[in-house]
């Protein structure tokens, strides 16, 4: 139905709308378990905060589940050279994956300061652990990473954890980090109780300032302070997914494909348009507000994947190595055959969350987490 | 590159710890969702409160488990990428798109739709409730369904070929993978499994309860509910165990004589060995205790065809390893020359066997320079672990025929309201609860610990799925998973023991505040 070219592009733009589904859906998630201690002061406005998003969070934790298992079966190198290559980095984050779930369930179970207080942490832990790590990773994919390909097309890593820490990296973790704080905040201020989203107004204030700021530090550096990958010569985009059959120069810039495709400057557009709504509606007109954080979210993941176009992962190490969309997906069939169950599921997917979200809808207050003791 | 054999070893041992933890919780959230879908079907027919709390403290428990369920999957789904990149990148083409498939139509309802089972009891109507539990159960189901495809195709890699320009395993028809005979089969008799797991849970704890005289009508009714569930369930574990062990022997023969501990072909119809002593040095079974006939019929469906014994299938080996060294031959000189015809030619006729030769990279970097001692070792070490293989199987069979006589006996006691009166049966059933646990490990290990030495059966040796990583980070992530899976088994298991002594009594859902409704209204609800 469609040839190998579309399906690569296609494939490329749902690895973006998984990410953004991800950071979108479960980026409040993650922000409003980090600023748990920052937002409830008690346990009841604690439990206000976490009924807001208990009984959704697990169903919004899918979108990355499913990126993983989306990235496993379209794009296997990404996965492989990505998950082994920053083995460490991932372990944490697999650590908060893990502490989370049973964190949102147990903290509840059991009535003791301590008990509660110990989660907390553990909730807190997890949310800053994601968001920092996955703005780290980002950033590392504009330095490149230092990997090579055998001609079995077995992979080597020659880098350590601490090598991921490069100062324009750590910049790429603020914005993570302050973009999905925003975020939660901007949800907290949606759907808690007044006393909870009053401190979440200013919360997301500071917090989407201090996003915009970190996005535009980086956006320099990344023009003036960062290199650029390219391929040279012809460049053959229906080809064998070998990465080992093209040449790529290092040196050129991380703006080159906003020059060819001027359209790719909508995204950061969209980032500050997102930014500026926030700070006119928080407060004001709440889900307008949310509806701002989301589409900055969204807006700074497009600018990242735009700038990286057409590279998914590049290697500084053996440039020739680096992963592209070109060369580094599943065959054709792979492709063609997953397109359509997306093309599927996708709508259900969004027709149940949607219904799901409906029904659970309003404030949850003070007085009803009185009543009903603790979330589930 | 030689492969670390510490990282392999490593890496293995953390699969196994891991994958072996999160079945721990797996088959329970599996088992329980549909008793759950039971109750809940009844409450809605009958309007009878007592249903609703079942299924709302029954549901406590579920919650608790489920949280546990997808926390330890989160670590299934990174570790194909953390530890065996080299796996991931050979057959992501293949073996991902099941587990996506699994995101997009299982999981992702099953995880939407579990928050509003236990907040929606007051924002939805009893019907749609009902439908939420049911999609719930269906959910869980359908996720094993994709999960068992893909372990499906690592036991019979159908509907797929091997791309020398890509280095990977590619597919070649996704209804062959689909349609599967050993999925469809390790399907039905994994969610059975997990079917009998969940009702020897409510059988467990509600004989509990009517040992120590406490909500008495809730538990018999639970245990009435568990025992015809469990009943149907253990008895199509059993049946359906046997599907899976014709499928087996189809394709994984060597697995087959492993289980069997039968080193040499025996003339058909091939006897079961119901006991004996494995001796591996020696490559001969003491003491065995032989029923003729039953593993001809088990293994062949017929009683003339006879099942290769271990010897024979290592000679077997040694052809194929020859065959596999060909073709890596042949792979190398196309990388050089791609348009050499003969190179081509052996290719196509070989690369079956591919895999063969990929048994020799534990030994050396070069397939092609195997002496025939090479050889030999190589094709030994497809034998797997005979002793263990051969006692987890038939232990785990022994558990299973004695759930269907505790499930039938509860079931006949149920039916003739004799339950609170037989103390030892309850006594029994209570006892009994760990020996579903034990008999899906022991079936993991059967299944899995069996495929070895093979990650994909015939295609992709273990040791070379690892990936590059150093054993210290693997020492780093295998001390993290130990010291943070202990401590949450720990408080799992406390939350678990404290909600469970509570009990519905404990927890104020019974006996209901409420008075039951009267006989009227039942009718009129149950349509009489």
């Amino acid at each position: 139905m469609f040839d190998y070219e579309s399906l690569r592009v296609i494939w490329w733009a749902l690895l973006g709308i998984l990410l953004i589904g991800f950071a979108v859906m479960d980026g409040f998630d993650f922000g409003i378990a980090a600023l748990l201690r920052v937002l409830g002061r008690s346990d009841d406005e604690r439990l206000v905060l976490l009924e807001t998003i208990e009984p959704t969070w697990e169903g919004n934790q899918v979108w990355f589940i499913l990126g993983g298992g989306a990235a496993f079966a379209a794009w296997p190198a990404l996965y492989a050279v990505s998950f082994s290559g920053m083995y460490l980095a991932i372990f944490l984050v697999l650590l908060a994956f893990i502490l989370r779930p049973v964190g949102f369930n147990f903290r509840g179970k059991v009535r003791d300061a301590r008990w509660r207080s110990l989660w907390d942490w553990v909730l807190t832990a997890s949310g800053v652990v994601v968001m920092l790590i996955s703005g780290v990773a980002f950033g590392n994919l504009f330095l490149g990473v230092p990997f090579q390909f055998d001609d079995n097309l077995r992979m080597s890593w020659h880098g350590s954890f601490f090598e991921l820490l490069h100062p324009f990296a750590l910049l790429a973790g603020l914005v993570s980090l302050a973009m999905l704080l925003a975020h939660g905040a901007c949800w907290a201020a949606y759907r808690a109780d007044h006393v909870v989203a009053d401190r979440a107004v200013r919360v997301a204030r500071w917090t989407t300032l201090a996003y915009a700021v970190c996005f535009v530090l980086a956006g320099i550096w990344l023009a003036y302070g960062v290199a650029g990958y390219a391929i040279v010569g012809p460049v053959v985009t229906d080809g064998v997914s070998n990465p080992l059959h093209k040449q790529v120069a290092h040196g050129s810039s991380w703006f080159a494909s906003y020059m060819q495709y001027p359209w790719f400057w909508l995204a950061p557009v969209l980032a500050f348009a997102g930014a500026i709504g926030v700070q006119l509606s928080v407060g004001r007109k709440n889900l307008a507000c949310f509806i701002a954080s989301s589409l900055m979210v969204a807006g700074t993941i497009l600018s990242a994947g735009f700038a990286l176009f057409p590279f998914l992962l590049p290697s500084r190490l053996d440039p020739r190595s680096s992963l592209t969309i070109w060369d580094a997906s599943s065959s054709q069939g792979t492709l063609g055959l997953m397109l359509a169950m997306v093309v599927i599921f996708i709508p259900l997917i969004i027709i149940y969350t949607g219904w799901v979200y409906r029904v659970l809808r309003g404030r949850v207050t003070l007085d009803h987490v009185r009543q009903s003791g603790h979330g589930y | 590159m030689i492969i670390d054999p510490d990282v392999v070893t490593l890496s293995r041992l953390q699969f196994a710890l891991t994958a072996l933890y999160h079945f721990l919780f797996v088959p329970l959230t599996l088992g329980i969702v549909w008793i759950l879908a039971i109750m809940e079907s009844v409450y809605v027919m009958t309007g009878r409160e007592v249903w609703k709390r079942m299924v709302q403290f029954w549901g406590v428990l579920f919650g608790i488990n489920f949280a546990m369920g997808v926390a330890t999957g989160v670590t299934m789904e990174f570790q194909f990428g953390m530890n065996w990149a080299y796996y991931a990148h050979y057959v992501g083409d293949v073996f991902g798109t099941p587990l996506a498939i699994e995101g997009l139509m299982a999981f992702f309802l099953e995880a939407t739709l579990v928050g509003l089972f236990f907040v929606g009891w007051d924002r939805i109507s009893r019907v749609a409730h009902l439908l939420v539990t049911w999609f719930l159960a269906l959910a869980t189901s359908l996720s094993a369904l994709w999960i068992l495809v893909a372990n499906g195709w690592m036991q019979n890699p159908v509907g797929s070929a091997f791309n020398a320009d890509t280095m990977r395993m590619e597919v070649t028809s996704f209804a062959d993978v689909l349609f599967n005979p050993v999925a469809q089969a390790k399907f039905v008799h994994t969610v059975s499994a997990g079917y009998v797991l969940g009702s020897m849970f409510v059988l467990s704890i509600s004989a509990w309860y009517l040992l120590r005289g406490r909500n008495v009508d809730f538990a018999k009714r639970s245990m009435t509910v568990a025992a015809s569930f469990g009943l149907a369930a253990a008895l199509s574990v059993v049946v359906l165990g046997d599907e899976s062990g014709y499928a087996v022997s189809e394709n994984q023969k060597m697995k087959m004589a492993a289980i069997e501990a039968m080193w040499e072909t025996e003339p058909a119809p091939a006897s079961f060995t119901l006991f004996g002593i494995p001796d591996v040095e020696n490559h001969t079974t003491h003491y065995a205790l032989r029923i003729p006939w039953v593993m001809g019929l088990i293994g062949t469906r017929s009683i003339d065809k006879p099942i290769p014994g271990i010897a024979n299938l290592v000679e077997d080996a040694k052809g194929r390893i020859n065959n596999g060294i060909l073709a890596y031959d042949a792979m190398l000189v196309l990388r050089q020359d791609k348009d050499n015809a003969q190179a081509k030619a052996i290719l196509a006729a070989h690369d079956k066997d591919m895999g063969y030769a990929l048994l020799l990279k534990r030994f050396m970097d070069d397939p092609r320079q195997a002496t025939p001692a090479d050889i030999q070792k190589a094709a030994d070490s497809t034998i797997p672990n005979v002793p263990v293989l051969f006692w987890a199987f038939r232990l785990m069979v022994a558990c299973g025929f004695y759930f269907i006589a505790l499930f039938a006996v509860v079931f006949w006691q149920a039916s003739k309201r004799q339950l609170d009166k037989r103390r030892w049966l309850l006594k029994l059933a209570l006892w009994s609860l760990p020996l579903p646990w034990l008999a899906a490990e022991l079936g993991w290990v059967v299944a899995e610990y069996g495929r070895q030495p093979w990650a994909i059966e015939g295609v992709l040796p273990t040791a070379l799925g690892v990936s590059s990583v150093t054993a210290g980070q693997v020492w780093t992530s295998l001390g993290g998973f130990v010291l943070f899976y202990s401590a949450l088994a720990v408080v799992d298991a406390v939350l678990m023991v404290k909600y469970a002594r509570k009990g519905p009594d404990g927890l104020g859902l019974w006996p209901p505040a409420e008075p039951e409704p009267p006989v009227a209204t039942v009718a009129a609800h149950a349509g009489v």
